[in-house]
């Protein structure tokens, strides 16, 4: 019991970054994390020691996160994530255009592929493990992971955008 | 080799990407990498994208855990043993602020510099784009017309040279200038307009900076986008809403200007 409360403490910074990313809103994230935190020490008996417990919490949020979506279906204000990013002393202009704007195509991503990308790329998880965590098939977790990656790829070269961000070019 | 070698298709470029494949296959893609420049190229932007994410991201790692997250707040009472996490809770604080050694504690200094020339330069830079190009009346307090009264004035509040930059060559025409209050500090605003009215500002204050070469930054702020870079004891932040490319050819020319003390 001791030793479940204690992992779970350690597991905070990466359940704030994970949350960051996935709702880029900071103060959204952390009431998401709240809310994962609430649930998993609710259940912490569930928990099977020695086993992945970060598998485990990325579950409980993927669940919340769900539901929050569902019952919140409006768009992220894209001019609250602007202030996320604070450039490092060492990128120069282009970094931090290029950062900036995967950081709006991120939240453009449906949360479907939004998620599994995060979890491969930012998390680590190998495609079976994202696959358990999602509770979906592996051929979907790969199916999602190359379209999330697509259609960055698309936004980030400068293709026309739906949104506002569209010039009219002389 | 006791198989044959299958062909290689773009699930496997993700899987090479994201380390699923057995070393065996991991060869196989390696050698099919040097042959295909297109699909090298691809997994270079597929490895550049997981770096970008973690760029974005990590900081998180690094801030304090805010209060509100600490189990003890979150309802751990509920359950037994709960003085044994709020230990663990300000033990994982302690680890947070004193264990990760000087990799954290160099990217937390630079945070908070960085912090501080968004609060000092960036910021209010956007706002007075904002506030004073939008003006129809006095956008600006003295007119180009003047420029010499309104370099030597400037000059003397700021107790430093400094003269509105020629931008001609990228299509904007000074209109004028303006002494502005910033934070702890005075800052100029130079203002130019082009054929087609579109306005941007030039900010410059003086700016306590340990990272004084003059790379560009760029930052969105008050829905305005800044350019800025710092050069020596000062700082300067290119204002605007047009394209960023075009924006970043005029910041060149500014900054080039200003370093040649023009």
């Amino acid at each position: 019991m001791t030793e479940s409360a204690d992992l779970l403490v350690t597991q905070i910074p990466r359940l704030r970054r994970y949350a960051r990313a996935l709702t880029g809103d900071a103060s959204r994230a952390d009431d998401l994390v709240q809310d994962c935190l609430v649930r998993a020490l609710s259940r912490l008996k569930l928990w099977k020691p020695g086993t992945d417990m970060r598998a485990w919490l990325f579950t409980i949020m993927h669940n919340l996160f769900v539901s929050e979506c569902r019952q919140n279906s409006k768009q992220p204000d894209i001019a609250a994530f602007t202030t996320c990013y604070v450039p490092g002393p060492y990128d120069n202009a282009d970094t931090d255009v290029r950062l900036s704007e995967l950081q709006s195509g991120l939240q453009q991503l449906v949360p479907e592929q939004r998620e599994v990308l995060l979890l491969v790329s930012i998390e680590g998880l190998s495609y079976r493990e994202v696959a358990a965590v999602l509770g979906i098939p592996g051929g979907t977790v790969m199916s999602r992971l190359h379209r999330g990656r697509q259609e960055l790829r698309k936004q980030l070269s400068g293709k026309p955008r739906t949104a506002s961000g569209l010039r009219s070019v002389k | 080799m006791n198989k044959d070698t299958q062909p290689v298709n773009d699930a496997d470029l993700h899987a090479y990407v994201d380390g699923e494949l057995d070393k065996s296959r991991r060869l196989d893609i390696e050698a099919y990498l040097v042959s295909h420049p297109e699909a090298a190229e691809q997994v270079r932007q597929y490895q550049q994208l997981s770096q970008d994410l973690h760029r974005l991201f990590d900081p998180v790692l690094n801030e304090p855990v805010p209060a509100t997250l600490v189990p003890a707040r979150v309802g751990l009472r509920k359950v037994s043993g709960w003085s044994s996490a709020a230990r663990a809770a300000a033990l994982a604080g302690i680890v947070l602020v004193s264990g990760l050694g000087g990799w954290l504690l160099n990217s937390r200094m630079a945070a908070t510099e960085n912090a501080a020339v968004l609060v000092n330069l960036v910021q209010p830079a956007a706002f007075a784009h904002v506030v004073y190009s939008t003006d129809d009346y006095y956008p600006v307090e003295i007119q180009a017309e003047q420029q010499d009264v309104l370099a030597s004035w400037l000059s003397e509040r700021m107790h430093t040279s400094i003269q509105a930059p020629d931008l001609g060559e990228v299509g904007f025409v000074l209109i004028g200038g303006r002494l502005l209050p910033s934070t702890n500090r005075m800052a100029a605003q130079f203002m130019y307009q082009n054929a087609d009215a579109e306005r941007i500002t030039l900010y410059v204050r003086r700016i306590a900076s340990k990272n004084r070469q003059a790379a560009f930054h760029y930052q969105e702020a008050q829905g305005v986008k800044v350019f800025y870079w710092i050069d020596g004891p000062m700082g300067y932040a290119l204002s605007g809403s047009l394209g960023k490319k075009r924006l970043i050819a005029i910041a060149k020319v500014a900054h080039d200007a200003f370093a040649k003390g023009v």
